[in-house]
């Protein structure tokens, strides 16, 4: 039995294979129901892990297999959020947790019979990120931590098996970010998701994740893997403990090395 | 109603006016001959004396500007939908249409001329040629800027592109559209009125070259104030249409409706 997210000696190159690749021999193993954070440099190829696990992009050399299954079309059990919220302006935000179920099937052809039944799980789904009551405002109505928690009910509203996260509290100033940390830390626990974080925050990462990749500078591979034994459920206040500020240090000594 | 918000909705008027009082005052004041530079009141005289032509000239200007103009909807649209959809379509056509776009319309009268004679038909399509440009630029701009992160989110869930274009592309050209339809309404005016004074025997531009002909130079004014009025007339119908439909991408004004 395999991961639920495996790569395997994967290397990708856009450009074609004379560029430079973006990551090369490229390993990395999450298990069903882990939540996993990749940190590295920037360029290190964190984009490129998220676009060849969801089938966005197929690998030159090498494996991706999901839930079993060697990707070779869009992966359609995962969710994906990103910095920016990217919702859409003409949409209230309920209408905006609808769009992934206006494509996906089995919603997308049952859409038309069971909206109301769709549109009181999106409803279900606001609330339980701290949202309750703002589904028929407008995104640009909304805050910006409003609106990201917006994008991640946009990323779960289809019941993804995996959920992508690619720096999606980079842009929110501090405390809103460690209150989404909180969002997404319950979410995860509550649905046994797998999650996959790309980040360049070491503590965001050392609180969230059960194991932390380091990729190195481009061509991206991981350069270390470090298991987070911190125990469950993590409150903020962990982040300030001797324990935990020696986990993101160590990490710290690895990303500094894996720029040179 | 704040003092500040009527001082704005009197604005407009109070700038026309003050066009027209600067403009009288300055002919009269430099003694300036009427059949150099008529003064507004004459203008006014000539409009209320030749009210019957200048009235039919018009409407039959207006006429085929709006057809040339909606011909120019219809064919943008289309043609920014097939531009914005595929990049190497984007790339063949855009030199093409550029030099296209480049090439003076009046140049091209005479073409039309040969092909349909004068009259009603090259004055709609040279309206056409001139205005849809605009509308094609700014769709196909609406369609290339999507966001990347947005088309990744839905291809992940297995969007076609066809998905991809209903529920993104399109809404979110709207904007774009509507807003490039002022610029190409104005533009069709240009058009029709250009093709009107080489080639025709109807229509504003006919009229004027008519009224200078005889040297009537209020008349000739009167046609540009006629044209100037059309031309405020639909903008300002392009630009309710625009508030109406895509009232989301102008957020201050929708906030507080």
């Amino acid at each position: 039995m395999s991961a639920f997210v495996a790569l395997d000696e994967v290397s990708h190159a856009y450009g074609g294979s004379t560029d430079t690749p973006a990551v090369e021999g490229l390993s990395i193993a999450i298990e069903e129901g882990e939540f996993a954070a990749v940190v590295g440099p920037s360029g290190c190829g964190k984009s490129t892990l998220m676009k060849l696990a969801t089938g966005l992009q197929f690998p030159f050399k090498g494996s991706v297999q999901v839930a079993g299954e060697v990707v070779s079309k869009p992966v359609k059990i995962a969710g994906m959020a990103f910095q920016a919220p990217t919702l859409l302006p003409w949409r209230t935000t309920l209408e905006n947790l609808l769009l992934p179920l206006e494509i996906v099937e089995p919603y997308r052809s049952e859409m038309r019979r069971r909206r109301v039944e769709y549109s009181a799980r999106a409803a279900n789904l606001l609330t339980s990120v701290g949202l309750g009551g703002q589904g028929e405002k407008y995104p640009w109505e909304l805050s910006g931590g409003m609106q990201q928690r917006t994008s991640l009910c946009r990323a779960l509203i289809h019941e993804p098996k995996l959920l992508m996260l690619d720096e999606p509290f980079g842009a929110l100033d501090a405390f809103t970010r460690e209150e989404l940390w909180c969002v997404i830390r319950d979410l995860q626990a509550a649905r046994k998701i797998t999650v996959c974080l790309v980040t360049h925050d070491l503590r965001e990462a050392v609180f969230l994740a059960d194991r932390v990749f380091v990729m190195s500078a481009r061509p991206g591979r991981i350069v270390l893997e470090r298991k987070i034994d911190i125990p469950r459920p993590r409150e903020l206040d962990v982040t300030f403990t001797q324990g935990f500020q020696d986990i993101v240090h160590e990490l710290r000594s690895h990303i500094v090395r894996a720029r040179t | 109603m704040k003092r500040g918000d009527i001082a704005v909705r009197m604005a407009p008027w109070l700038y026309t006016a003050a066009l027209f009082i600067v403009w009288e005052g300055a002919v009269r004041l430099f003694n300036i001959p009427v059949f150099f530079l008529p003064p507004p009141t004459a203008i006014a005289n000539a409009i209320v004396e030749y009210w019957t032509p200048i009235y039919r000239h018009s409407f039959y200007t207006l006429s085929t500007t709006l057809i040339g103009f909606g011909l120019a909807v219809g064919f943008g649209l289309l043609l920014g939908l097939v531009v914005g959809w595929s990049r190497s379509i984007y790339a063949g056509l855009y030199p093409l249409m550029i030099g296209f776009n480049a090439i003076p319309k009046v140049a091209v009268v005479p073409i039309l001329v040969l092909w349909f004679g004068i009259g009603f038909v090259p004055a709609v399509l040279t309206a056409f040629l001139i205005s849809f440009f605009p509308i094609v630029v700014n769709v196909a701009t609406g369609l290339a800027t999507i966001e990347p992160e947005l088309e990744d989110v839905l291809k992940a869930l297995g969007a076609s592109k066809l998905d991809i274009m209903r529920k993104v592309g399109i809404p979110r050209t709207l904007p774009y559209f509507f807003g490039s339809l002022k610029v190409a309404i104005t533009l069709a005016f240009v058009g029709s009125v250009i093709s009107e004074s080489i080639a025709s025997n109807y229509g504003i531009g006919n009229l004027m070259l008519q009224a200078q002909a005889q040297f009537q130079v209020p008349l000739i004014f009167a046609g540009l104030v006629a044209l100037a009025v059309e031309g405020i007339v639909m903008y300002w119908l392009m630009a309710i249409l625009e508030t109406r439909m895509t009232g989301w991408a102008q957020r201050s004004g929708f906030a507080q409706a």
